[in-house]
């Protein structure tokens, strides 16, 4: 599962550090540090911390991968990094 | 009257998107959500699929996330044809084509050149080839000092103390390694941020045990038999042991491909309108060829319509977003991109952000909190008004101050804040280096034609 932090929206609110805290750390006070790609098992608590932030900073991947990588990935480049990045 | 051609392209047209990063990610999933149904190629001149960068030089360096593990995730399928590990070599405008470097061309109706900036390098060819030289902006420049770090060097030197260098330098400490910083300027940050904050800059690498060289430059670097690096030659005549160094010298757009193309495209980046469509080198705006992202130099009615050029993450997503909009509309809906600046970076465990154009400023006043407690808010002021803001672990202050760059409000804030304490009962001057003597690249340049004070405040309607 793919994610990323919108930082310049970020506010350090930490509520997805205390919902997921295997994907997301306070780094300092306000700094924030995330995992962007975590574990699958870790869906149901990322989709709370998406839910729960108060700033809506945080984008996750939309995408259930049956649909794309196969059609999207028409290059041997493509194939192989999807290969690896879902690996 | 509804134009066809327009409704042509959506439904069967093609569409070229040359840079498969942030800006041509985003743009290519604006573009189907707009309902774009024709072909469209995405070319990158890196094997891998988008991904992120920032975390390059935070987690991924820190040792606590893979450079590997950088993908951007999707908003939603965007049906692409990818066109990965292969550079763009050329652009023919007249009989619309990207060439590439493999000696195929790809026909388009429209074009969108996101190709970004690339890290710096060190100047002597010979000296960058060393073992242990780095730079650091791409997945792979971060794996590989991630690993060079990993095997714990007895120093690293970091050549510039911009917002990068400072973070490389700050994950060194966190992970115990001895570093140096050798920068030009007189402090960390000061470019980007002027001589008040970079004194705090300063003060926060040296309680952090980075061994801080301001004032100073690096002269050459000496490699051993084996080809490693192992020593740099400063320009006040010492010599430093060290075997990492990463040169972190700011960047370069990447519009070398354009050479010759007729499209208005140089070292500062490739011109374009508000609604982001190129401008040709005769100055002509182009009505098929837009540009979004770090390569993009565009008017902004904030700054007195200079072309401002950004090397921010937020201002790829938003302006490949605008760029994709007007690609797909009629001339009357199309929008100016008109995002206001905005950057983070996290460094010795303080989290720094801005917005506006501080490097702009001529004063600062410290609104909240203080510098001596690494927590304050810092407002830039120009002619009169707010032109930026910082912050230092004080981030929930930005959106006020956005909007009083967003108002053009009058500086000094006429306003009594709640805690306004020692630091901050007047303004003081920003203290920015002269814009000609050489320091480490500002992210923003300001660079063009300022026709008049005007400004404007643009309501979108029914976007």
């Amino acid at each position: 599962m793919r994610l990323v932090v919108d930082l310049n929206r970020c506010q350090g609110y930490a509520q997805c550090a205390f919902l997921a805290p295997d994907v997301f750390a306070m780094h300092g006070d306000e700094g924030l540090l995330y995992d962007p790609q975590a574990e699958e098992a870790q869906r149901e608590r990322v989709a709370q911390a998406v839910a729960a932030c108060p700033v809506q900073a945080i984008l996750v991947d939309e995408l259930d991968l049956a649909a794309t990588p196969a059609g999207a990935a028409a290059t041997a480049g493509a194939g192989d990094a999807k290969g690896a990045s879902d690996g | 009257m509804a134009d066809t051609a327009l409704e042509q392209l959506k439904r069967s047209g093609k569409i070229v998107v040359v840079g498969a990063s942030l800006a041509g990610l985003r743009a290519a999933e604006t573009m189907r959500e707009k309902g774009f149904a024709g072909s469209l190629t995405l070319i990158g001149d890196e094997p891998y699929e988008p991904y992120d960068r920032p975390p390059l030089s935070k987690q991924v360096l820190l040792g606590k996330g893979d450079a590997e593990h950088t993908a951007l995730p999707r908003r939603r399928a965007i049906d692409a044809e990818w066109r990965l590990g292969v550079a763009a070599s050329g652009l023919d405008m007249a009989a619309r084509k990207v060439l590439l470097a493999d000696g195929e061309e790809v026909p388009y109706d429209r074009l969108l050149i996101a190709t970004g900036v690339r890290a710096r390098a060190w100047p002597n060819e010979a000296e960058r080839e060393l073992d242990g030289v780095f730079t650091l902006r791409t997945r792979e420049d971060g794996a590989a000092l991630a690993r060079s770090l990993n095997a714990g060097p007895r120093r690293v030197l970091v050549i510039g103390a911009g917002f990068t260098g400072s973070e490389i330098a700050s994950a060194c400490r966190e992970r115990g390694l001895e570093v140096t910083v050798a920068e030009r300027g007189d402090a960390p940050l000061v470019g980007a941020l002027g001589g008040v904050i970079g004194a705090v800059a300063a003060e926060l690498h040296r309680e952090n045990g980075v061994d801080l060289r301001t004032g100073i430059m690096v002269t050459g670097l000496e490699g051993d038999a084996t080809g490693r690096v192992r020593a740099a030659h400063l320009s006040d005549g010492t010599t430093l042991e060290c075997d990492v160094v990463v040169a972190s010298l700011g960047a370069q757009r990447n519009t070398e491909w354009l050479t010759g193309s007729g499209l208005g495209a140089g070292p500062r980046g490739i011109a374009c309108d508000a609604g982001c469509r190129a401008f040709d080198i005769r100055g002509i705006v182009t009505d098929d060829v837009y540009v979004a992202g770090d390569v993009a130099r565009s008017p902004h009615a904030l700054f007195g319509y200079q072309f401002l050029s950004l090397e921010h993450w937020g201002n790829a997503v938003a302006q490949a977003d605008t760029a994709a909009h007007n690609m797909l509309s009629e001339s009357t809906d199309r929008r100016p991109h008109l995002w206001v600046p905005a950057f983070w970076s996290s460094q010795f465990g303080v989290n720094i952000k801005s917005v506006g154009v501080p490097s702009m400023g001529t004063e600062i006043m410290i609104t909240q909190g203080s510098r001596a407690e690494r927590r304050f808010t810092g407002v830039y002021g120009y002619q009169g008004r707010v032109i930026g803001a910082v912050t230092f672990d004080n981030s929930r202050w930005l959106q006020f101050y956005e909007q009083q760059i967003e108002a053009t409000a009058p500086f000094p804030p006429p306003f009594t804040t709640v805690d306004r304490r020692s630091d901050g009962q007047r303004p003081i001057p920003a203290d920015f280096p002269d814009p000609s003597v050489p320091t480490h690249g500002p992210t923003i340049t300001l660079s063009g034609y300022s026709p008049a004070d005007r400004r404007i405040t643009f309501t979108p309607a029914g976007h």
